[in-house]
């Protein structure tokens, strides 16, 4: 089975626990106003790898991850190259390797839960992204209801999985406090919430926007300012 | 020999024989604990490290020297007593008789040390140019006088560069642990005893080694005396932890008043001095404050060792260093750890007296140090950058539980080992000599007014085709012959000279007298040649000739793998270059049976051998820097941290026992969002780099802003301290192309 990858980070710090290598999967029906990698939006694009291969390559770096840290597929939406992912999970948790998958749970059919279910066999972590609690906000900024992905949250809550939610902070976007009061009441709901983390938009995609010749949607905008990230924290990490 | 100091040890084969390693294993408290006892500075500290800045900062103003004696030639009782703050002081001694008054030292070489002082402002006393002149010679005299052409051709050319032949050749480790467990008398007494068996049939050998060993006797009088200058004895050995650091501390400072060496190490000292204060603390009559105000005085002098030196000296190795190194932790060979209270306390001093480039506080890291220890290192790491890191793991077994870092990287066991330092070869020039038939890219003959044929003729490549990997390698391997035999022949000579006219008695006399000695050379342009060789093998590149016919450009089509990507196409032809360079040196004959060693390794002379180096075939410009040691060439780390981590830990260490150095800068917000997340990615990064044969890391963590602020401010960073190549520097002292080039590397960023 071979996966379209857009890149790897041998270090990665900021995407689940310990020391993570990082598998950028190429790929996303998702257009966030604030995503800092919209080259990882196209589809069939990017280099094609082996399960295999990408594994091969995170074996160089077992010194580095078999201690607290693991291995972190991100994207791009890694759920849209399930097949792959479920492979290349599942062997890593032969060698021991602990696996986080980075989603936004988009895909997710509560109905047809079979290919997801044979993932989550093989995933000890899933840091799943909770881009805005309201539908029609969620609309606004990704261009797709939130019913999925809200879905998919009460199933790994009822399956048991642990789970990390992550929120991006945006000024105006994602910061009002009745909607992160919203979203903390949803994320209380869950039972499996191991931690809830706040990543404040930064402007350091609009660079690639360049490169790849599309309007960077939020020009101007600033970083959510210290007191806001605080207030964000207060709310949704009490 | 029994005595009142010594109540309260366990008794062992180091009360009959001179035995440090078997006095710490039979004496010293492991401590698995954490950093919560440690104690603040005290006013005393605080008011003499004020002084301390003061007079950093009127140095600043000078232009780089403060004072200057000009005319007592140092020896170790050459000066009377100086203080900082005589009541304040808890370690007393200083190099002459006022801090930062640079000492005179000319054995090294009359005309350098006249030279550094006229660079300055000063001018040396008449009487003492008229006798090095005339009446004593020195160690560069000497080599001058016996260079063949060819050295000097090569030495001009900068294929050999830093060599030791106009300045003391330091990386000596004297074990100044000796002075403080046995006093002076019984450390004379031994060597007369060795003396006494040097007898029978007077070859040369044995005629050296009888007036080396009169010289070591001579040189550990004059250490007592040096005590007695300030109102010390150090003749019996010391009875508290006060007395311990401050004997150790004269030992030291007596190398420093001999000899002006490019690297002053100071050992591994932290552990011994503990079971010291140990004693001292169980009997009641030391504080933990009292502890640490012990250490961080110690270290405070250590922070203020200074040398006269040449312009161009500080080009080779940037920011006045002096590497006074001090090793810390490790494991012993018993399986418990050496770390103990006191590797705290001397880590603690980057707190109390805030970050500092000296000493060069050098942590042996293993994967079985214990976590609470790894954390505080890697916490301190992150708060001031100014630790180094050395694999125990690598080094225990081939050296013991009790070696100690000389300079950067190289490992020698205290008081049994000894070096030949001997600065490095340019591979990435070498390369370009091959491709030209040992003719200089850059550099014409005087008389000719052509390309200056350095090495005998060899064939260069001819034609103008895309350059053949084959041909390229096989004259490569041709050249490299040529330049190691040269070298180590230049280093023989060096060498000789040195033991002739500057010998390190004081040092010496702090060794064992049977010493093993290593003969240290050294590779710089390692990641420039694999990268070339890469080029040539994986993409096309076509050779550009001048009107002479030499190759001076290349001209490349296509992509190749470039080392520290994690990628072995490229990362096996790194380590073809070190086992091919370090087999050619170990053929060759070296000085006093010393057993020869490389290391990977350029200090920050990476900016001038890359000054001195054309075009290369991987793309890099003439004179732009090569990387520093073992790095990676800036910006071509692509992959991440861990895989430019892991291309350098694949560079076999058994082929480079002299230390392979990886300088690593990351930012803070890219070891993790959390202070404890960073410290512990921080540990478990240092532990993966070591598990998979990693021998040295330098740790910054800053970001590129502070160091463009601190360019454009130094005012504002005083202590802004970095690790550059196996030493740390206060950047304020970096000259601007080396800020520069610091401020171009790598720095490992995620987002």
């Amino acid at each position: 089975m071979k996966g379209y990858i857009h890149s790897f980070e041998s270090f990665g710090t900021v995407d689940g626990p310990g020391i993570r290598f990082v598998v950028f999967m190429q790929g996303c029906p998702m257009r966030c106003l604030y995503c800092h990698n919209p080259d990882t939006w196209q589809f069939a694009a990017g280099k094609r790898f082996s399960a295999n291969e990408v594994f091969e390559n995170v074996l160089k770096y077992k010194s580095y991850i078999s201690d607290g840290g693991g291995v972190t597929v991100s994207g791009g939406e890694p759920l849209m190259q399930i097949e792959f992912v479920t492979e290349l999970f599942s062997l890593l948790k032969q060698r021991g390797i602990h696996t986080a998958l980075d989603t936004s749970g988009i895909t997710f059919d509560k109905n047809n839960t079979a290919e997801i279910d044979g993932l989550l066999k093989y995933t000890d972590l899933v840091l799943l992204d909770i881009k805005h609690i309201d539908e029609q906000e969620h609309i606004k900024l990704t261009g797709h209801s939130n019913k999925n992905v809200l879905d998919f949250a009460r199933y790994l809550s009822a399956t048991g999985k642990p789970v990390w939610i992550r929120h991006v902070l945006a000024a105006g976007i994602t910061d009002d406090d009745k909607y992160l009061k919203r979203l903390k009441e949803f994320t209380d709901t869950l039972k499996n919430v191991k931690k809830t983390e706040i990543l404040p938009y930064h402007a350091m995609g609009e660079i690639k926007y360049e490169k790849q010749g599309i309007p960077y949607p939020l020009k101007g905008a600033l970083p959510p300012t210290e007191e806001r990230i605080r207030n964000a924290k207060l709310i949704l990490t009490r | 020999m029994d005595c009142k100091a010594w109540e309260g040890f366990k008794k062992g084969k180091w009360s009959v024989e001179v035995n440090v390693r078997d006095f710490i294993q039979s004496n010293y408290t492991p401590y698995e604990g954490d950093g919560e006892f440690l104690a603040p500075p005290t006013a005393a500290t605080k008011k003499l490290w004020e002084e301390i800045l003061k007079l950093s900062e009127a140095e600043r103003k000078a232009g780089g020297v403060l004072d200057a004696d000009t005319s007592t030639v140092s020896t170790l009782t050459s000066h009377a007593a100086g203080y900082i703050d005589e009541k304040l002081e808890k370690i007393v001694g200083l190099q002459t008789d006022k801090p930062f008054k640079r000492a005179l030292q000319p054995f090294g070489g009359i005309k350098m040390a006249e030279q550094a002082l006229n660079m300055y402002g000063y001018e040396i006393d008449p009487e003492v140019k008229n006798i090095f002149t005339h009446y004593r010679k020195s160690h560069n005299d000497g080599v001058y006088d016996a260079y063949t052409p060819e050295m000097r051709r090569a030495r001009r050319a900068h294929i050999l560069t830093g060599l030791p032949d106009t300045y003391g050749r330091g990386r000596i480790v004297g074990d100044y642990r000796r002075v403080a467990l046995y006093g002076v008398d019984y450390l004379i007494e031994r060597k007369e005893r060795d003396k006494l068996l040097t007898d029978g049939d007077m070859t040369p050998d044995k005629i050296r080694n009888r007036e080396e060993l009169s010289e070591q006797i001579k040189a550990l009088k004059e250490l007592k005396k040096l005590a007695v200058i300030y109102g010390r004895d150090i003749s019996a050995p010391a009875e508290t932890a006060a007395q311990a650091v401050q004997a150790l501390y004269f030992g030291y400072l007596a190398a420093v008043k001999d000899q002006n060496g490019a690297a002053m190490s100071i050992g591994r000292n932290s552990t011994f001095l503990d079971i010291y204060i140990q004693r001292d603390i169980e009997r009641g009559i030391l504080t933990e404050e009292g502890a640490q105000e012990l250490i961080d005085h110690f270290v405070m002098k250590l922070r203020i060792i200074k040398f006269m030196r040449i312009k161009e000296y500080n080009e080779l190795f940037s920011g006045d260093p002096t590497w006074v190194t001090e090793s810390i932790g490790g494991m012993g060979v018993d399986g418990r750890t050496l770390v103990t209270k006191s590797s705290f306390r001397i880590l603690h001093t980057l707190e109390n007296l805030g970050p500092a480039p000296e000493p060069n506080l050098t942590v042996l890291w293993s994967v079985n140090l214990p976590e609470a220890f790894k954390k505080f290192c890697a916490q301190t790491s992150i708060k001031t950058s100014a630790i180094q890191y050395e694999s125990d793991d690598l080094m225990r077994p081939e050296m013991g539980d009790d070696y100690c870092i000389a300079c950067c990287v190289s490992c020698m066991r205290v008081g049994k080992d000894m070096q030949f330092f001997g600065a490095r070869a340019n591979l990435a020039k070498c390369l370009l000599y091959a491709i030209n038939g040992g003719k200089d890219e850059l550099i014409k003959d005087k008389t000719t007014g052509k390309a200056l044929q350095v090495s005998p003729e060899f064939s260069p490549v001819t034609g103008d085709g895309a350059l053949d990997f084959d041909d390229v390698k096989e004259k490569y391997e041709q050249m490299m012959d040529w330049l190691a035999r040269l070298y180590v022949n230049v280093l023989n000579l060096i060498h000789y000279m040195h033991d002739k006219y500057s010998y390190e008695a004081l040092e010496m006399a702090l060794h064992d007298t049977e010493v093993r000695r290593f003969f240290a050379t050294g590779i710089a342009g390692l990641s420039c040649a694999a990268d070339s060789l890469s080029a040539i093998k994986y993409a096309k590149v076509y050779p550009v000739r001048n009107e002479e016919g030499i190759v001076t450009d290349f001209k490349i089509e296509g992509d190749y793998p470039k080392y520290g990507n994690n990628d072995d196409r490229v990362d096996e032809l790194a380590v073809w270059l070190l086992k091919t360079f370090m087999g050619k040196v170990k053929s060759n004959y070296t000085y006093r049976e010393s057993v020869p060693t490389t290391s990977v390794l350029t200090i920050t002379s990476n900016v001038v051998y890359g000054k001195n180096t054309g075009n290369t075939p991987d793309g890099r410009r003439a004179g732009e820097p090569l990387a520093p040691g073992a790095n990676p060439m800036h910006g071509r780390d692509t992959n991440g941290a861990l895989a430019s981590l892991e291309s350098v830990a694949k560079l076999p260490y058994e082929y480079a026992r002299d230390g392979i150095s990886n300088t690593f800068s990351i930012t803070p917000a890219s070891l993790g969002k959390e202070s404890a997340e960073r410290v512990n990615n921080l540990v478990r990064m240092m532990d993966g780099y070591v598990t998979d044969g990693g021998h040295h890391l330098n740790v910054n963590v800053f970001s590129r802003d502070t160091l463009l602020d601190a360019q454009a401010h130094p005012e504002k960073y005083p202590q802004l301290t970095i690790r550059v190549s196996g030493y740390a520097v206060n950047f304020n002292k970096l000259t601007r192309e080396q800020q520069n080039d610091v401020i171009s590397r790598t720095i490992h960023q995620n987002f």
